[in-house]
């Protein structure tokens, strides 16, 4: 069961992102930058070109916040942290403790928790600090009406400078049923009231692999579903084994190298047809998840009239400064990139403000952008993989610690996955890395601050890691690329000058 | 009482060697010269394991274990058996485009399981087909014909077609869906069949297909061991079974100042490090008793043993060491490391007989074991009969190291040669 558009969000959230009885501002002359969409990107740019002087409008068609805070990050991490408890709680005697008697799972509580924990974080995005910072904020669906003009709610706003950060939607699969049977997606999973005796989740992607964990965790029966002969294809294969054997471990019943061909109901169930290698079965299920990829929103911004080139599957077409067809507009976060993340969304918005309103020449290629997908364990990569070094004539090492080394991993019971480093053959430049650990989103940010700042692997030797934690992982592998310096020759030496002194 | 004389090596190895070689005779089909995948009844051949029995027959011969008429009448009514099975796109044929389903019928000879059509298990079985080929060097009508069956069976491989219009290999086709889905990712076994495509004649593979693939291996630095990544044992022996890749190089182990033989030398010493590290602290593990590969298992299930729930699987390819890893050790993949590391696998040999002894049944080894399981002895459970390629294997890497006697066959085989030097193989026996 989901709830009614209604109850999706408590009063403290709603005050915070969409004020009941809201009356939108009266446009006073040409506005600096206008910016269309606050979620993420969006709200970074409006805040960021306000605090620096400008006359920001904030033009947002739902709530403040967008899919981060209201259907993406912050709901599924908060009920991604009780299906981790559930989990610790299930393994418990594998710590030494005992499991509790009887394992209630309160699938209404966990919802609940999830709401407060979205209010909570809601103020820091509210409204009332965006007004507060001098920002117009106009609630209403924007459009464009020139090169330099946009109506919303009836009026219309005139800029210099506009900034379209509209941000993405789930994709629902083409597949034939499956309009008519219905599915959930990340955008109204989080509104189930029940959770479902049985899930089907397409796709195996990030979000479908974090929701069929945790949906799993909460006790549904869930089969995840994935065209690829891996998950997460676009990470190192052993990395997606790993979340393979994870999700087998917690009970997820695994159909890779599948693809969904027709869903049909029959009765109360939901019946999935799956085919793999030409062998085709069929499964019931009480709700399908897809979880297939996100497309951007372009629609209804009649970007043809200021001239901004687009298509459905890329959304907003931008250089590599930010900067759409359109010389005076410019475009950030999901709605353009490939990379679909929270953080690059802002990061992208800092760019694109920088670039409208300063004559900056900041290119968003110069990022470092690091990622993480948050199943137990998380799987976090930051920079290059070995196959684009490779596309790129670089030629690579890899410095592997596995966990199971890593002193306070083992004591957490948490020794499953790796660290591997990237490194130029010959130097110790770090190309990119890629973590697999139960807090791999926390420690890959090192390596970003690495990367970025152009620190090597010889210099993270040298660096003092608190003792035990398991970001000692990287100081391990750095410590093994400077036993690889010690060569014959070098001990030879050592060998000598020891003898000598 | 004096103590009983400590067996030699060589004494040890002959009796191990010759009790693999008996699994091709016993499993053997002599009307079509198919052989088991395991001695399991009911059963059906396996192409690859008749690829390795055509490689072991000579080892027979030479051994002095089987007669040379005999050896050459099996090798080619295997020959004529695949000359004449047909090759169509029909779902029971034996074949299609020069390739063959993964499982055979015993008898009949068609695809069983609606398997897969393999170009790596065709590739096997054709390195059997071509070490037939030299070895059956004499003018008489039976060699003579063996070598003309071998030059036909790999001759018509299509290997620009398994393909699949992309740049590099498929895994496998099948009738009614066509292509896998998935290609080789990384290092692996799959080096035999880029050598055999890149030198075909007819439908050759592209030098830009090879590198295409050999651009997706990862150079790692596991436990201060550097080396081309892959986690089980046997993606580092089987395309050792026939060629010796002992100083000579591809563009790849250049840039590294290594080689494949090197690399499976280095490939053992992180299996055997990992065994003594034993992460998952399953029992027996320790630096004579490593080995994990493609192979049987205990079946999948989930086990409460020694207070851990763990997960134990059926035939697959454990790995080191990202697994799975359930506690299955295959003793013939520890053996069959022997050319790269001879002590080691020596050492490995005996501490199996030692300590394990319940598992080792008439000097054969088993598919797997695992200490961590119940069973009637120290050696836990062990896996149900034999498995026939890893017969194959511990019969040829036994004989490489014992006599090399595979690697100087396939060293006169033009595929070999050729292949290596379009792939960019140079130096060694290659120069």
């Amino acid at each position: 069961m989901t709830a009614g558009p209604d109850e999706r969000f408590p009063r403290a959230l709603l005050a915070n992102l969409r004020p009941p009885g809201w009356v939108n501002p009266e446009p006073a002359g040409s506005y600096a930058l206008v910016v269309i969409g606050a979620g993420p990107a969006g709200l970074t740019a409006a805040r960021d070109a306000a605090a620096l002087g400008a006359k920001v409008a904030l033009v947002e068609r739902s709530l403040i916040g967008g899919d981060r805070l209201n259907i993406g990050c912050v709901p599924s991490k908060a009920i991604i942290r009780t299906a981790r408890l559930y989990a610790e709680m299930r393994d418990a005697e594998d710590f030494g403790g005992q499991v509790p008697g009887r394992i209630a799972i309160g699938f209404s509580e966990v919802m609940e928790r999830m709401r407060r924990v979205q209010a909570r974080i809601s103020r820091g995005s509210s409204v009332q600090r965006s007004s507060e910072a001098g920002i117009d904020v106009y609630f209403g669906a924007a459009r464009f009406a020139g090169p330099d003009t946009i109506t919303v709610a009836g009026q219309s706003l005139r800029f210099k400078k506009a900034l379209i950060a509209t941000g993405a939607r789930p994709l629902e699969p083409p597949t034939p049923g499956l309009a008519e049977t219905g599915c959930l997606t990340n955008e109204t999973v989080f509104n189930l009231t029940e959770c479902p005796r049985r899930l089907l989740v397409m796709g195996g992607g990030p979000v479908g692999c974090e929701l069929a964990q945790a949906f799993r965790r909460f006790g549904a029966q869930t089969v995840i579903v994935q065209t690829d002969p891996t998950f997460l294809p676009k990470e190192e294969r052993d990395a997606a084994q790993i979340i393979s054997d994870a999700l087998a471990r917690d009970g997820v019943e695994i159909h890779l190298n599948t693809d969904v061909v027709a869903v049909r109901r029959e009765g109360a169930d939901k019946i999935v047809d799956l085919v793999s290698d030409g062998d085709r079965i069929s499964v019931a299920v009480d709700e399908i998840l897809a979880g297939i990829g996100r497309a951007p929103n372009v629609e209804g911004l009649d970007l043809d009239a200021a001239g901004i080139r687009w298509d459905t599957e890329a959304g907003i077409l931008v250089d590599d400064f930010l900067r759409t067809s359109n010389r005076l507009v410019y475009a950030a976060g999901d709605v353009c990139l490939e990379h679909k993340f929270t953080h690059t969304a802002e990061a992208s918005a800092r760019i694109a403000v920088a670039n409208a309103l300063f004559l900056g020449r900041r290119r968003f290629s110069r990022l470092t952008i690091p990622w993480c997908t948050y199943t137990d364990p998380e799987i976090a990569h930051v920079g290059l993989y070995v196959g684009e070094a490779w596309d790129r004539g670089i030629p690579v090492r890899t410095f592997t610690i596995l966990m199971h080394d890593v002193d306070r991993a083992v004591t957490d019971g948490e020794a499953e996955g790796f660290v591997k480093i990237h490194v130029r053959q010959g130097t110790d430049r770090i190309l990119g890395a890629t973590i697999v650990a139960r807090h791999a989103g926390e420690m890959i940010n090192g390596l970003s601050l690495a990367i970025t700042a152009g620190i090597g692997l010889r210099a993270l030797a040298r660096v003092i890691h608190t003792y035990p934690t398991q970001a000692e992982a990287i100081k391990l592998a750095a410590e093994a690329y400077e036993r690889t310096r010690l060569t014959p020759f070098w001990k030879a030496l050592s060998k000598v000058w020891l003898a000598w002194s | 009482m004096p103590e009983p004389p400590v067996e030699s090596d060589d004494a040890l190895l002959d009796r191990f060697q010759r009790a693999a070689f008996g699994y091709f005779l016993d499993y053997g089909n002599p009307a079509n010269g198919l052989v088991a995948d395991t001695s399991r009844d009911g059963a059906p051949a396996s192409i690859a394991v008749v690829g390795f029995a055509l490689s072991c027959y000579p080892v027979g011969v030479e051994r002095g274990w089987m007669r040379r008429a005999d050896a050459a009448a099996r090798t080619l009514a295997t020959l004529r058996f695949f000359r004449a099975a047909p090759q169509s796109d029909e779902p029971e044929a034996t074949g299609h485009k020069g390739f063959y389903y993964h499982f055979l019928d015993m008898a009949t000879g068609r695809r069983v399981w609606r398997c897969e059509l393999s170009p790596i298990d065709t590739t096997l079985l054709l390195a059997g087909v071509l070490t037939a080929a030299v070895y059956f060097d004499l003018d008489t009508p039976i060699e003579t014909e063996i070598r003309g069956c071998a030059d036909l069976l790999y001759g018509r491989v299509d290997w620009q077609w398994a393909r699949g219009g992309g740049i590099t290999l498929r895994q496998g086709w099948k009738p009614k869906s066509g292509f896998l889905h998935y290609g080789w990712e990384g290092y692996s076994e799959a080096t035999l069949l880029y050598v055999l495509g890149l030198a075909s004649s007819a439908f050759p593979l592209s030098v830009e297909s090879f590198e295409a693939w050999t651009k997706t291996y990862q150079w790692e630095n596991l436990y201060d061991i550097e080396f081309l990544y892959a986690g089980p044992l046997f993606i580092h022996h089987f395309s050792h079974a026939w060629i010796d890749f002992a100083g000579i190089r591809d563009r790849f182990m250049r840039g590294k100042n290594c080689d494949y033989f090197e690399n499976s030398r280095r490939a053992t010493l992180v299996q055997r490090e990992y065994a003594r590290r034993n992460p998952h602290g399953f029992r027996g593990y320790g630096k004579d008793c490593w080995g994990l590969t493609a192979g049987d298992g205990p079946g999948a299930g989930t086990l409460k043993i020694d207070g851990r729930t763990r997960r134990y699987f059926g035939y697959v390819a454990r790995g080191v060491p990202y697994g799975p890893d359930d506690g299955t050790i295959d003793p013939c993949a520890a053996v069959a490391s022997l050319p790269f590391a001879p002590d080691l696998a020596l050492s490995a040999l005996r501490h199996f007989c030692a300590q394990y002894p319940e598992m080792v049944r008439d000097s054969r080894l088993p598919s797997g074991f695992n200490p961590s399981l119940p069973g009637a002895g120290p050696a836990g459970w062990v896996c149900d009969g034999y498995f026939g390629l890893d017969q194959g294997i511990v019969v040829l890497m036994i004989e490489n190291h014992r006599s090399g006697l595979i690697w100087q066959l396939m060293r006169r085989s033009p595929p070999i040669a050729a292949g290596l030097r379009r792939a960019g193989f140079g130096g060694g026996w290659l120069s």
